[in-house]
């Protein structure tokens, strides 16, 4: 699905060049959840839009589906750590905006904008405006946002990273619901995280990454059984890889 | 909630009974003369002498505060978009723009009525001029600070610069449009009055002129009060209609 060559980025600041990320190669299979994990600054953020051609990489390729990424690709859903909505819109209106921006008519995608934001506990909430809403609530909206066209792909950055741990912990489970687990039409996640417990326990395949500029430290697969719960988050499995991965990333 | 919204004016109310009351009391027990200062109730009479042509003066003035007031927002408007929209034209204008701010309004409103003669129009153009910049600013300030993810959402879903200024820029400039023309409808009463002041025939700036060559000083603070109550309303109609199409933005 995702495919990272060598990838790089230099970008010039006042002082001079900076060299964000220094030859990334990463796979990122389909239907897979990799989590991105580093110290802040590493340029995980920086991947994420360069996978979503956002940004262009200044060495390397990226493909995504086997096509070389070179300008933005469609049919991703991001989210990141605002919700970015737009105050003056309705919940589902907001969530509509997706459609809206590709050019299709909103109007087709209502009924699924309602049935994601029941799916995801905001039935009900669809006529209030994102003020209304806790900061958790809105995130939800985000990602029923994200969700709208379906798109294989979601490209996530640090999505709860500004909410509250109990929040955190049960959109974590939320989104592997939405996700799919389970099912044989899950998404291909890649997830930017700081929080090592919540990597391990959504993802795949940990990937740690070392301070700027960013390379791959070290890749974790991880084995716990799906689908996780919240007993996944208690084990003594999910501890000992936590703390592997700690152990890396504060050698780096 | 009515009744909390309410006593929230009470404090002003009150302090403005008070002046009231020692502005009618104090100056004859000081043994001021009245074409010095008037007490409030000798304003009110002359306010509500219908011998002197009010309705005309307040036309006329009106127009001049409205005709300016729609001018400056329609002109402020269009300059901040073509500011917002294009850098090339920004580097142009904002110079200019800057330059014609710092000229001194007052003193170009002899100008005005040299090429124009007087009348409404001139007066209206002064008070446009004195009014238009606030809006230039806020509306190019209001276009722009859009959130960077935002526009990545844009950019994701592919959608035309057109529909992303439609639909996300514009909405968001509105709070600041409505708040820099609560200025502009300030502005746009001094403007009138300076240019009525200049030179004019009618108009509640002329009353005052002839009320100060007559010593008719309770028309002149009659004439003030007709001011204020037409400065009153635009900006309460302002206020209002923030409240309406921004209503997402918080009030100040």
């Amino acid at each position: 699905m995702i495919v990272l060559e060598g990838v790089g980025m230099t970008y010039r600041a006042e002082s001079g060049p900076v060299e964000a990320l220094r030859d990334i190669t990463l796979e990122v299979g389909r239907g897979e959840l990799v989590a991105l994990v580093g110290p802040s600054g590493c340029g995980k953020s920086t991947l994420l839009r360069i996978i979503a051609g956002l940004r262009p990489a200044t060495a390397g390729r990226v493909l995504v589906d086997r096509r070389p990424v070179t300008r933005p690709i469609a049919a991703v859903g991001m989210v990141f750590q605002a919700p970015v909505l737009l105050k003056w819109r309705a919940i589902v209106e907001n969530v509509l905006l997706a459609a809206e921006l590709s050019g299709l008519d909103p109007a087709a995608y209502r009924a699924r904008a309602e049935e994601l934001l029941a799916l995801v506990g905001l039935g009900g909430f669809d006529d209030k405006l994102p003020r209304e809403l806790s900061g958790g609530m809105q995130q939800r909206a985000a990602l029923c946002r994200a969700l709208l066209l379906d798109p294989p792909l979601l490209l996530m950055d640090e999505p709860f990273g500004a909410l509250d741990a109990m929040t955190r912990d049960e959109l974590g489970l939320e989104l592997l619901r939405v996700w799919g687990e389970g099912s044989r039409t899950r998404k291909t996640v890649v997830f930017v995280t700081h929080s090592i417990p919540e990597a391990v326990f959504l993802a795949d395949r940990v990937v740690v990454m070392t301070p700027r500029p960013g390379r791959v430290a070290e890749t974790f697969p991880v084995g716990l059984p799906r689908p996780r719960t919240v007993e996944t988050r208690a084990s003594a499995e999910l501890g000992a890889l936590v703390l592997r991965v700690h152990e890396t990333l504060s050698r780096t | 909630m009515k009744a909390r919204s309410l006593r929230r004016y009470v404090p002003s109310l009150v302090l403005f009974g008070v002046l009231l009351l020692l502005w009618q009391v104090l100056p004859p027990l000081l043994h001021v003369r009245e074409y010095l200062l008037p007490g409030p109730a000798a304003v009110v009479r002359a306010a509500l002498d219908f011998s002197i042509p009010w309705h005309t003066h307040v036309w006329i003035t009106t127009l001049e505060i409205l005709g300016g007031f729609v001018l400056a927002g329609a002109a402020g408007v269009l300059l901040g978009v073509a500011i917002a929209w294009s850098a090339p034209l920004a580097a142009a204008l904002v110079p200019f723009l800057v330059f014609v701010n710092t000229l001194p309004k007052v003193a170009v409103a002899p100008l005005f009525l040299l090429w124009l003669g007087y009348g409404v129009i001139p007066n209206a153009l002064i008070a446009a001029l004195i009014g238009f910049f606030p809006v230039v600013i806020n509306t190019a300030v209001g276009l722009t600070q859009v959130d960077e993810e935002l526009l990545d959402l844009g950019r994701v879903f592919g959608a035309p610069t057109w529909k992303v200024f439609l639909k996300i820029r514009l909405p968001n400039a509105l709070p600041y449009v409505f708040s820099a023309l609560k200025v502009t409808a300030t502005a746009a009463v001094v403007g009138a009055i300076v240019g009525e002041f200049v030179a004019s025939q009618a108009g509640l700036g002329t009353v005052i002129v002839n009320a100060q060559t007559n010593l008719n000083t309770p028309v002149a603070f009659a004439s003030l009060l007709w001011i204020s109550v037409i400065g009153l309303v635009l900006y309460g109609l302002v206020g209002l209609a923030a409240r309406w199409w921004a209503p997402w933005a918080d009030a100040t």
